[in-house]
């Protein structure tokens, strides 16, 4: 049960703008523009979602895209939005750790996650290979994000792209049940550090949301 | 259609459920701390109860010789936490330190927390286990963070931070356990249960079986506290309220190593995946070693034992990791001992931290002659997590050495070489906080012994004598373990 050559296209499209996205993630060291840039990922993470709900015919996938897009592509953004302008954070440019290096890098782990899938999952239908292996991408590219970030809301939105990827594999990983009580968990999961920034008031406490002011604080040396 | 029957694990795991949603709405703090305490004990009645009648395993829920040993476990430390968590809040409202509504979030929380390590525990889906881990990682950390001070919201944001890259790993890795799994078994649910892929195992798809261990190892193990994705812990244990490191070190880092060794056993069963063992050996000397020179150095008593608790999960992956009969037996029996040790040493340290209102290392002085039933209690309990005999500690540790020896003696060498290093720490340690001129405030401490005494001498009468029973069922799991 191959798909259609069409139906793998746009699949693979959708699966490959999640990638592209990333990298855009990675060089913008604006935080509004970072957080538009996320909207545009959940954004992706839907269509992709609700494209293999369509073409494995799996209607409870529907659900999946329905929370990537109205939780993550437009509740949260919102409120890191909120946040970011009432913690008067717009006007900050983030150094990001050189962005021709982390770029570099990306390029790197998105060649590593693609040569090491593409071999281990020789035995699959080329759709679920594909999916796979850009959704290790994305993980990944995610992950590279949050170390090379200070900030708190870069990290928060570093996780939330490892998240779309991982959903992005589920969803691709033909017929894996739990995908939508994962994908809850996940928004939940999201949600929850939202309100935490919003709550513990990190900015507060600390006077700013650089992390690097936070390690000041190591428990030894108090 | 007939009544379903009645099945101790949903009894157990609705009992935590029912109780956070109750706890919600109890204001007064002594009576949440009741509530907790009985609800903590029905939980304990209905996982000893599976030692009688344990359920048949379905897609999502099965209780079988690995998990019950486990079940029971954690919720025997469930409430002994509870109790001692009763008497240690009490002062902790008294000092200003909480308040009577972050008490109420505190306890619902704690009841999330046991739920999510129950479900973990009995899950068979790996998808379920999955969920369940990330729900019992959630709520510690926001109990981690309750403090709210500078440093308890740094240990929250790391811990955080640290523990959902590992969750998320640990997804793929599971993601690709069920792509492994799906040409051999089909599609759905089937393809999930845990019972379904062991049965499967040699069908399964090899070289994504080892990928996804790589991640899962990855994943899982940064959960368990290994050396070098354990950034996290030491702050977690140090900066959040004492019964949460107790649970922290006595039952999470165990749900996610047996988490890990559930697929390990799956992995082991298929003849083309490379051997795990290596990884895992890896992985537990370098937590180990790593572990036990940063004990040398430590100045905050909490942080110190929870380097403590990394090294002997070192030790345990280690074994893990050597496997053989042997092996497994030792790496089960440390990982029952550590846990009743760890937390009965934590509930010491809670309540000298409280008394003494500091936890460095250099402000405790002499415990045995100020509070000395305090003292002496802490004094057998780290003797205990030294390894000392006649402690149990001291048996498994031996077993995991001797059991080593015979196979690799280059890496057992190198294993006892960390475990003295710790030892001698540790020792030193003890010596100042324990003895010579006190130093601190002399007040009085009301402490709650019981949970302290139970698990001490459940340690004490695991290192002296072994039920035959006991013996067996460890052989057998040992044997399942592969």
């Amino acid at each position: 049960m191959s798909p259609s050559p069409l139906a793998f296209d746009i699949a693979h499209m959708f699966a490959g703008g999640l990638v592209l996205v990333s990298f855009m993630m990675l060089y913008q060291d604006r935080l509004l523009p970072l957080i538009n840039v996320l909207s545009l990922h959940s954004l992706l993470l839907a269509l992709s979602v609700a494209w293999q709900a369509h073409i494995q015919d799996k209607p409870d996938l529907y659900v999946t895209a329905v929370i990537a897009l109205g939780f993550k592509s437009i509740v949260i953004p919102m409120a890191l939005r909120r946040m970011v302008v009432r913690m008067e954070l717009h006007r900050e440019v983030e150094v990001a750790v050189g962005t021709g290096m982390t770029m570099l890098l990306g390029i790197g782990l998105v060649a590593l996650s693609m040569d090491l899938m593409l071999r281990v999952t020789a035995g699959a239908n080329a759709l679920v290979r594909e999916d796979v292996a850009l959704a290790l991408s994305v993980v990944l590219l995610g992950l590279l994000m949050m170390v090379t970030r200070r900030n708190a809301i870069s990290q928060v939105i570093g996780f939330m792209s490892i998240e779309n990827g991982l959903i992005l594999g589920g969803a691709g990983a033909r017929g894996m049940p739990l995908v939508v009580e994962i994908s809850v968990a996940f928004s939940v999961l999201v949600a929850f550090i939202v309100i935490g920034i919003f709550l513990f008031r990190i900015r507060e406490r600390f006077d700013t949301v650089d992390l690097q002011a936070l390690d000041r604080f190591r428990g030894e040396h108090r | 259609m007939s009544m379903p029957a009645f099945s101790p694990i949903i009894a157990l795991l609705l009992t935590s459920l029912i109780a956070a949603a109750a706890l919600a709405f109890v204001r007064d703090y002594r009576w949440s701390a009741r509530l907790n305490i009985f609800a903590s004990l029905v939980a304990l009645l209905f996982a000893l109860l599976l030692f009688h009648s344990r359920p048949p395993a379905d897609d999502l829920l099965l209780a079988d010789d690995l998990n019950v040993v486990f079940i029971a476990l954690n919720a025997f430390v469930g409430f002994t936490t509870s109790v001692f968590s009763a008497s240690y809040i009490g002062h902790e409202l008294e000092t200003g330190r909480l308040t009577p509504g972050y008490l109420r979030f505190y306890h619902v929380m704690f009841q999330l927390m046991m739920f999510g390590m129950d479900l973990a525990l009995t899950a068979n889906n790996i998808g379920l286990m999955w969920v369940a881990i990330e729900l019992a990682t959630l709520s510690t950390i926001v109990m981690v963070g309750i403090y709210r001070t500078h440093e308890a919201l740094e240990a929250a944001w790391k811990y955080f931070i640290l523990g959902s890259v590992g969750i998320a790993l640990a997804l793929f890795g599971t993601i690709l356990v069920y792509l492994a799994a799906v040409s051999a078994i089909g599609e759905g649910m089937g393809a999930m249960a845990w019972t379904n892929l062991l049965r499967h195992a040699v069908t399964l798809d090899p070289s994504l079986l080892n990928i996804a261990f790589v991640f899962l190892l990855l994943g899982y193990g940064t959960k368990v506290g290994l050396a070098p994705m354990h950034a996290w812990l030491p702050d977690a244990h140090a900066e959040g309220p004492t019964p949460v490191s107790a649970v922290l070190s006595g039952l999470l880092l165990n749900v996610a190593l047996y988490a890990l060794l559930r697929f390990k056993m799956i992995v082991a069963a298929n003849p083309g995946t490379i051997a795990v063992g290596p990884l895992m050996i890896t992985l537990g000397l370098g937590s180990l070693i790593f572990a036990a020179f940063m004990l040398c150095r430590r100045r905050d008593i909490k942080r110190m034992f929870a380097y403590s608790s990394i090294e002997h999960m070192g030790i345990i992956v280690f074994a893990f990791g050597m496997g053989g009969p042997l092996g497994n037996f030792a790496g089960l029996l440390q990982m029952t001992m550590h846990s009743l040790t760890k937390s009965a040493i934590f509930f010491s340290v809670g309540h000298v931290a409280q008394v003494k209102g500091t936890q460095k290392i250099a402000d405790i002085r002499g415990l045995t002659s100020s509070h000395p039933l305090l003292g002496w209690t802490l004094v057998a309990g780290v003797a205990a997590i030294a390894g000392l005999p006649p402690f149990g500690v001291f048996m498994s540790e031996f077993l995991v050495i001797t059991s080593a020896f015979a196979r690799a003696p280059a890496l057992a060498a190198l294993a006892a070489f960390g475990l003295l290093v710790a030892f001698g720490a540790l020792l030193l340690r003890l010596g100042s906080i324990a003895f010579g001129e006190p130093a601190g405030p002399l007040t009085p401490v009301r402490a709650s012994y019981l949970p302290i005494f139970a698990h001490l001498s459940l340690v004490l009468v695991g290192g002296l004598y072994m039920p035959g029973a006991m013996v067996t069922w460890f052989q057998n799991v040992a044997g399942l373990l592969k």
